[in-house]
């Protein structure tokens, strides 16, 4: 756990006097507020630090306790039992924090080691709707390939959700009401949940259409054939024509991903076929081969 | 419109501790909808969720109203290209590594 200078993070100086100190936080929470940085997790986070800074720095007690101790803060602690001994003493006031409408009291380690638990600042508004919770869910695209079951933990609670064929790398669904629940009969916010594919290492997806490369070897490209193709539907018989070139790309129609919430439907899947040169050829087969680079002077 | 979905507008006064004359002046600007259902003014769940976020720019951030109503264009703006981004990031997976 490191030392933390809330001096620099709301960059003022030390001998700052309280109005500066809340200008400064005014203006850095104008820039770094939750609701003007939709899905910035570095502004987020740096919101956090700003109100940690703000809550110790604008309380003269807290403000007191971090200027006296500072660098020594991990034997504060003890200091301040001893302290707390001879005169009875606790903190007053609080400057005002910032919600940001995100989950409060979201303090470093260096904060709770000093301060104890969360900050005592007062919160400007009272909650009503619950607090709504933002989570990532990674999926395999063999995942996001059929509507399945997933049980998520929120909070310690356990929540099954159904998450249905065809969702996107990147895409966010609402549960309505599977936040925190609402204050004085307030209705409940709600989960979102952003799904995270990661990437297939055979097949590459666009929208709704699936691309793969497959290997074929020289007869089956000049003569023709059929080879079977691994699809995420399953395999399939797939002809091959006399003389495909290298790099041809041919299409299966409704072979592809399934298309969201149209159930049945698929998109296509283009395949580019590899040809692969026979290597280590035998005394014979160069032989043969001379004898076809004749015929094609 | 499922009536559980409305939440009386002189509730959410009292549990904001905001004037109604502020959710009116909203309405004004064309940033929330009110519902109405005999003489009793209502906001919906999603409206609710507005409310709040203007709410927090209102008396927080201590931005006014032609300020959030700039910003709200703004924040749909962004909305739409983080979108249009996802699509062409995910676009781009495509041609990165192999040729398909």
């Amino acid at each position: 756990m490191d030392f933390i200078d809330y001096y620099k993070i709301l960059g003022v100086e030390k001998n700052a006097k309280q109005d500066d100190i809340k200008k400064a936080y005014r203006k850095l929470a104008r820039k770094l507020h939750p609701d003007l940085n939709p899905n910035d997790k570095e502004a987020h986070k740096k919101f956090q630090q700003i109100n940690e800074a703000n809550e110790v720095l604008s309380d003269a007690e807290k403000r007191k306790k971090y200027d006296k101790y500072g660098k020594d803060w991990q034997h504060s602690e003890q200091f301040e039992k001893a302290q707390q001994a001879r005169s009875h003493q606790g903190f007053g006031g609080g400057g005002q924090t910032f919600s940001g409408g995100y989950g409060e009291d979201e303090f470093s380690d260096f904060f709770a080691s000093m301060f104890g638990g969360g900050g005592g600042g007062k919160r400007s508004h009272t909650k009503f709707r619950g607090q709504d919770y933002n989570a990532e869910l990674h999926l395999t695209l063999e995942n996001a390939y059929s509507t399945h079951q997933q049980t998520l933990t929120i909070s310690g609670k356990n929540v099954r959700i159904t998450i249905p064929a065809g969702v996107e790398n990147g895409q966010k669904i609402k549960l309505n009401g599977y936040g925190s629940p609402g204050v004085n009969g307030g209705p409940n916010g709600d989960l979102y949940i952003t799904f995270i594919i990661k990437d297939d290492h055979k097949f590459k997806r666009l929208g709704n259409d699936l691309y793969m490369n497959k290997d074929l070897n020289l007869y089956d490209a000049i003569l023709g054939g059929e080879v079977t193709i691994d699809t995420m539907g399953g395999k399939v018989k797939v002809k091959v024509h006399a003389e495909t070139q290298n790099g041809h790309k041919i299409k299966l129609k409704g072979k592809g991903f399934p298309i969201y919430k149209k159930e049945g439907e698929y998109g296509d899947l283009f395949i580019t076929w590899s040809v692969k040169l026979p290597t280590h050829l035998t005394e014979k087969e160069i032989a043969l081969f001379e004898e076809l680079k004749a015929l094609r002077p | 419109m499922e009536n559980e979905q409305l939440i009386p507008a002189e509730e959410c006064c009292t549990n904001y501790n905001i004037e109604y004359s502020f959710i009116s002046s909203l309405q004004q600007y064309g940033l929330l909808e009110i519902t109405t259902i005999k003489e009793t003014r209502f906001l919906t769940i999603n409206e609710l969720q507005k409310l709040e976020k203007m709410i927090r720019l209102h008396y927080e951030l201590e931005i006014n109203l032609e300020g959030i109503e700039a910003i709200t264009h703004l924040l749909d703006k962004v909305e739409y290209m983080q979108t249009e981004m996802t699509s062409l990031q995910n676009r781009l997976r495509l041609y990165e590594g192999e040729n398909y």
